[in-house]
């Protein structure tokens, strides 16, 4: 009988994380949350290119719009708006 | 109404376990927008290994392989190899790892794939401190720093020493191409990961990535602290092409080192003569800075 030598598909699969992180709510860590007053807004996308947690979406031509399941509220988008179009507000 | 200055393509999710303002998440959001979904990226321990959260959380787009603390340039150089005999040189190998695991103890891993001219990308981001195990002081903790390691108080045993000077260490490789990048300018860090795929060999990149956690720093404050950093040239922006030196953000008015200490808590116990001295340092280092880009010029 011939032995064939183990290989590396011979490998079991490595553990391969599957459930992304969007699923997981970080929206409770938040003391401050981000508003908008859009008479302000001149749609210039810094808070969204500055935003360390893309809890912030918006196209070319849309208002930013705040996912709130996941904005820790940090505060940086109020901080470089440069209308300051977002006012932090205390969470009830 | 503006466009976007920075691909919209998004390779990090939301959900990630990174304190409020962290300036390595940022690092990482940009460094994939630039490299796209054809990269594999290889993290030793750090605050980056813990992002996902844990087991079977994932937050990045792409496959992201975990090493040793010291092996990270040992790991990208595999990675490589493996990828080249597979027939895929189009794939993106990147080591990310931060400035404990690079300026420390991962260098000498570092130093060797660097000077083999493995085909990498090699991103340090730069949180000035071992930050995942509570702010340690690392070789890239600036002078005059509080971390818990170098705690101040009444002994005044803040961090005595310079930081070092990965860039030169680089430099000193003969590495292609090294550049500094800044989570506070995406769109030139964008640039300069962009114009590594074109290069053959290491490419190294020295990201500033601010802690709010670490440098007793308000949140809201990553990007405003980075400009400053740039802007009093602390932390200047450049890039060195085969050993020729281009400064890439010269500030029109240069701020006074102190307004950009002032703002961390981590400085707070400096007195004028420590301003004064650390003032001193930063105009040396851009001056000398400045005079290799000059001189560079007619190489
Ligand atoms: C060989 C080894 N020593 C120590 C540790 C403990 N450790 C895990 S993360 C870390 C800090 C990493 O600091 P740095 O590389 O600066 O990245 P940061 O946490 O600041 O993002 C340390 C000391 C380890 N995992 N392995
Ligand atoms: S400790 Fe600092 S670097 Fe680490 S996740 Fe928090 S802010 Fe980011």
């Amino acid at each position: 009988m011939t032995t064939r030598k183990a290989a590396h598909k011979d490998l079991p699969r490595m553990p391969i994380t599957t459930i992304p992180s969007t699923k997981v709510v970080t929206g409770f860590w938040r003391t401050f949350r981000p508003t908008l007053d859009e008479s302000k807004c001149i749609k210039c996308r810094i808070c969204w290119k500055f935003c360390p947690d893309v809890s912030i979406s918006m196209t070319d031509d849309s208002f930013p719009a705040f996912d709130y399941e996941h904005c820790k509220g940090c505060g940086i988008c109020a901080n470089e708006c440069p209308r300051k179009a977002i006012i932090m507000v205390m969470e009830e | 109404m503006a466009k976007a200055t920075i691909p919209e393509e998004e390779l990090m999710l939301s959900g990630h376990v990174g304190c409020l303002g962290c300036g390595a998440t940022l690092t990482m959001r940009y460094v994939l927008k630039a490299l796209g979904k054809n990269t594999v990226i290889s993290v030793p321990a750090c605050c980056w290994a813990v992002m996902p959260g844990p087991y079977p959380l994932r937050c990045l787009e792409i496959p992201m392989l975990y090493n040793a603390f010291e092996t990270t340039g040992a790991s990208i150089s595999g990675l490589r190899a493996a990828y080249d005999m597979k027939g895929r040189p189009d794939i993106n190998v990147l080591g990310f790892a931060g400035d404990g695991g690079t300026a420390d103890i991962g260098i000498q891993s570092l130093s060797g794939a660097v000077e083999r001219g493995d085909n990498v990308f090699y991103v340090m981001y730069d949180n000035e401190a071992y930050m995942n195990t509570g702010v340690q002081r690392s070789s890239s903790t600036p002078y005059g720093a509080w971390t818990t390691t170098t705690p101040g108080g009444t002994t005044g045993d803040w961090k005595r020493q310079p930081k070092k000077n990965m860039m030169e260490i680089m430099v000193a490789h003969r590495i292609p191409y090294a550049a500094t990048a800044s989570v506070a300018y995406p769109e030139d860090m964008v640039k300069k990961l962009r114009k590594g795929i074109d290069v053959r060999g290491p490419k190294f990149y020295h990201i500033y990535a601010p802690c709010p956690t670490g440098w007793r720093l308000s949140p809201d404050k990553t990007i405003e602290i980075s400009k400053l950093a740039t802007d009093s040239c602390i932390f200047p922006i450049y890039e060195v092409e085969n050993g020729i030196y281009t400064i890439n953000r010269k500030p029109a008015k240069k701020v006074p080192v102190r307004d950009y200490l002032r703002l961390q808590g981590r400085f707070r116990h400096l007195g004028e003569e420590e301003l004064n001295r650390i003032q001193e340092a930063v105009d040396w280092d851009w001056k000398l800075l400045l005079r290799k880009e000059e001189f560079m010029k007619d190489m």
